[in-house]
């Protein structure tokens, strides 16, 4: 079996198939652990994970939080409201002073894009990009992926619309990249304020038509749409964004009938998808999460493992 | 005391001069420029095999005193200059005060000569605290010693404020120099917008910030029949839009930098914040259009647009790096390996754009070397490279992309208003 070799994880772009099968394949065995009645092994005992957060999340860092505490490691976790950021200091040199505790992970969340890769550089510990900018979110990608794997028993050969704001997701990116190296077809849409330029460079087709985006697809993948975009003029309101791009019952008729409907939280109901399509029968939002769990399990062993 | 430089290549375009001749200085002034001159009671400096230019002259750089000491000085910029070629520099005015009074101006030209290495000419505000709403006292500004007007990188976006601008100095006969950038276009912008901002997740600058703006000025310059000159182009839409102009008999002069002909967007892979600058690298068809420019004579100037920052401000977060990258030391190595080295321009062409041309265009009795003269030239060796370290930078600041490039023409002599102030020695 292939071993994992990196330091980090920074993003999937990088990444080979067989890499991210493995995490895939890591993440199915570490699965069981959280359904026992004690939730614990001691994989990464005597090991330290520091959880650096610049940006809010509660999702992420809980989950990396339990992921961490189940594979029996000690961790920290630092806001960018606790840290000494906000005195002044550099990112580098805060870096500089958790690692001189001799931490072995650290798990980044941050606005900026590139800067858990400014961490990698600066420090000997593995870094793990939990978000950053409008960059990469990797563990997002993965666990999407995995419930995709879980529930259609495969990827290669799946057709997975996201539909949303693809400019400034990360989880966009990181989606794109693991699902077309894993043989997934991606079709991307939005208005195309909110599509990327030279998104025609980027191996996904794309719709500014949302019934074609829903027609033929295996999986919806639909994104959170960020109030502050429409005071850039992004789009005029969010009532327009719901009326055209919003998921609904009705929009859904046009879907498959075994169609998986995804969401990377938090959800804002009413505007990208409708209560009942979130709620419903083909939504796999919870499982998303619950998943999120082992998989970010794998990438802590496997960075753990990897670049020693 | 009297030198003689013995059998050096001169390369002088406005007196059409080119070949191997011996300059004999006396007292720092050039006394004679002829074949074989009796070497006798001279200090002999050998030329043989080297290259002379007229010391070099950028119009664009900053230099950050007042207000930034730690990144650069007069005299640090000067240093930073002179190991590169240049014997005058003219430095904008986004200084802690910005230049934008005469009290400033006055304090550039005494802190300078005090130091007295070379002239450094400072370049005044347009506008009140260079921010785009009142114009400064421009007669003032212009009889304290500003060489030009320019708001440097707070780009006018009044299109009033500029038309203004433009029609009042002309009184002056004074230069306006425009950082061409709409500033609604390029808001939040990291770097150049396009396939790899997307893939970096970095906000992009769109071409077109700076083509609108160079499209305006332009139009403004004939309206006024101002002297107008764009700085620092770096897309191929400008070069044209210039091309045009000039042909239209618009009086517009432009410039370009080093990096603007050698490095494209995809340095930025990796978040390289040495690649931050504004405007942003472009791409490889950018590039191959200013190289035209230059060679066709549409961009009649190289400056270096050297912009010191301190490690910290640049070893952070893409987002948060300051924009800018020195280029003093820099600028003739580029030139040389990326104009000369692949025959695009000529080395007469070389020593217009980077000597005659911004003295002319500035009014500046610089850019060539005349005898009667203070002897203000630069010896070269254009057979030997150098590579570019760290621990070699003389600038305060060591924010460059160009690290471990090794470039051709070796500095061996400077002099700057008659006295040598480098010697390979």
């Amino acid at each position: 079996m292939l071993n994992w070799k990196h330091k980090d994880l920074l993003g999937l772009e990088e990444l080979s198939k067989e890499e991210i099968e493995l995490i895939l394949e890591t993440a199915d065995s570490f699965k069981e652990i959280s359904l026992r009645p004690i939730k614990k092994v001691p994989t990464l005992r005597g090991k330290t994970v520091v959880l650096f957060f610049f940006e809010p999340s509660t999702r992420t860092r809980t989950s990396f939080e339990l992921a961490a505490k189940r594979l029996s490691a000690d961790t920290v976790s630092i806001s960018a409201t606790t840290s000494s950021i906000v005195k002044g200091e550099t990112l580098k040199d805060t870096a500089k002073n958790i690692e001189a505790m001799k931490v072995d992970i650290i798990v980044m969340r941050h606005s900026s894009s590139g800067a858990p890769h400014l961490l990698a550089k600066a420090v000997e510990a593995s870094v793990i990009n939990a978000g950053d900018g409008c960059h990469e979110h990797p563990t997002q990608a993965l666990l999407d992926m995995f419930t995709i794997k879980e529930k259609k028993g495969r990827i290669s050969g799946l057709k997975v619309s996201i539909i949303g704001d693809i400019a400034h997701s990360r989880v966009a990116r990181s989606n794109i990249w693991g699902l077309t190296k894993l043989g997934a077809e991606v079709t991307v849409c939005g208005p195309p304020t909110l599509i990327p330029q030279g998104i025609e460079k980027f191996p996904v087709k794309v719709t500014y038509d949302v019934e074609e985006a829903i027609r033929d697809a295996d999986v919806l993948n639909i994104l959170r749409i960020q109030l502050e975009r429409q005071k850039s003029n992004l789009f005029p309101s969010l009532r327009e964004y719901a009326l055209n791009f919003g998921i609904d019952a009705e929009k859904l008729k046009f879907a498959k009938p075994e169609v998986l409907i995804m969401h990377p939280g938090p959800i804002n109901r009413g505007v990208e998808i409708s209560p009942e399509v979130a709620d419903g029968p083909y939504s796999v939002i919870l499982e998303q999460v619950t998943n999120g769990l082992a998989v970010r399990m794998a990438v802590l062993y496997l960075v753990s493992q990897g670049g020693k | 005391m009297s030198i003689l430089i013995k059998g050096g290549y001169i390369v002088d375009p406005e007196n059409k001069l080119e070949g191997v001749y011996d300059i004999l200085i006396d007292d720092g002034e050039i006394k004679k420029i002829e074949k074989d001159i009796d070497s006798e009671k001279c200090e002999l400096i050998d030329g043989k095999g080297k290259y002379i230019f007229p010391g070099l002259v950028d119009m664009h750089c900053h230099l950050r005193e007042p207000g930034r000491e730690d990144e650069e000085t007069l005299l640090s910029g000067s240093l930073s200059g002179i190991k590169g070629g240049f014997t005058t520099l003219c430095c904008m005015p986004n200084t802690k005060p910005p230049i934008d009074n005469q009290g400033i101006v006055e304090y550039i030209y005494n802190e300078n000569k005090k130091i007295g290495l070379m002239d450094i000419f400072p370049v005044g505000a347009i506008t009140k605290n260079l921010e785009g709403k009142e114009l400064t006292e421009i007669g003032e500004l212009k009889k304290a010693g500003v060489v030009a007007i320019s708001d440097d990188g707070n780009c006018v976006m009044d299109s009033e404020v500029m038309r203004r601008a433009m029609e009042y100095s002309k009184m002056f006969d004074l230069l306006v120099i425009s950082h061409c950038e709409d500033k609604n276009l390029s808001r939040g912008g990291l770097m150049n917008e396009g396939y790899l901002s997307s893939l970096l997740g970095l906000k992009g600058i769109p071409r077109q910030a700076e083509i609108v703006m160079v499209a305006r000025d332009i139009e403004l310059a004939k309206l006024t029949e101002a002297k107008l000159h764009i700085a620092h182009v770096s897309t191929k839409e400008t070069v044209e839009l210039i091309r045009q102009a000039k042909k239209r008999g618009i009086k517009v002069t432009a410039e370009t930098c080093p990096h603007y002909f050698s490095l494209t967007e995809e340095r930025i892979l990796g978040y390289n914040t040495n690649c931050k600058v504004n405007p942003p690298l472009r791409t490889p068809e950018d590039i191959e259009a200013i190289k035209e420019g230059l060679r066709d004579g549409t961009i009649d100037v190289i400056a270096t647009d050297h912009a010191p920052h301190a490690d910290f401000e640049k070893d952070v977060e893409f987002e948060q790096a300051s924009f800018g990258m020195i280029g003093l030391e820099t600028a003739l190595g580029i030139a040389l390996k990326e104009l000369i080295k692949t025959k695009i321009i000529s080395l007469s062409q070389l020593v217009e754009k980077m000597s005659l041309n911004p003295a002319k265009i500035l009014g500046l009795d610089k850019g060539s070397i005349n005898i009667g003269k203070p002897a203000d030239l630069i010896i070269v060796d254009l057979d030997k490279s150098w590579e570019v370290k760290r621990e070699k930078i003389v600038s305060k600041s060591k924010n460059t992309p160009f690290l471990n490039w090794t470039l051709p023409g070796v500095i061996e002599y400077v002099f700057a208003k008659g006295k040598l102030v480098l010697n390979k020695n």
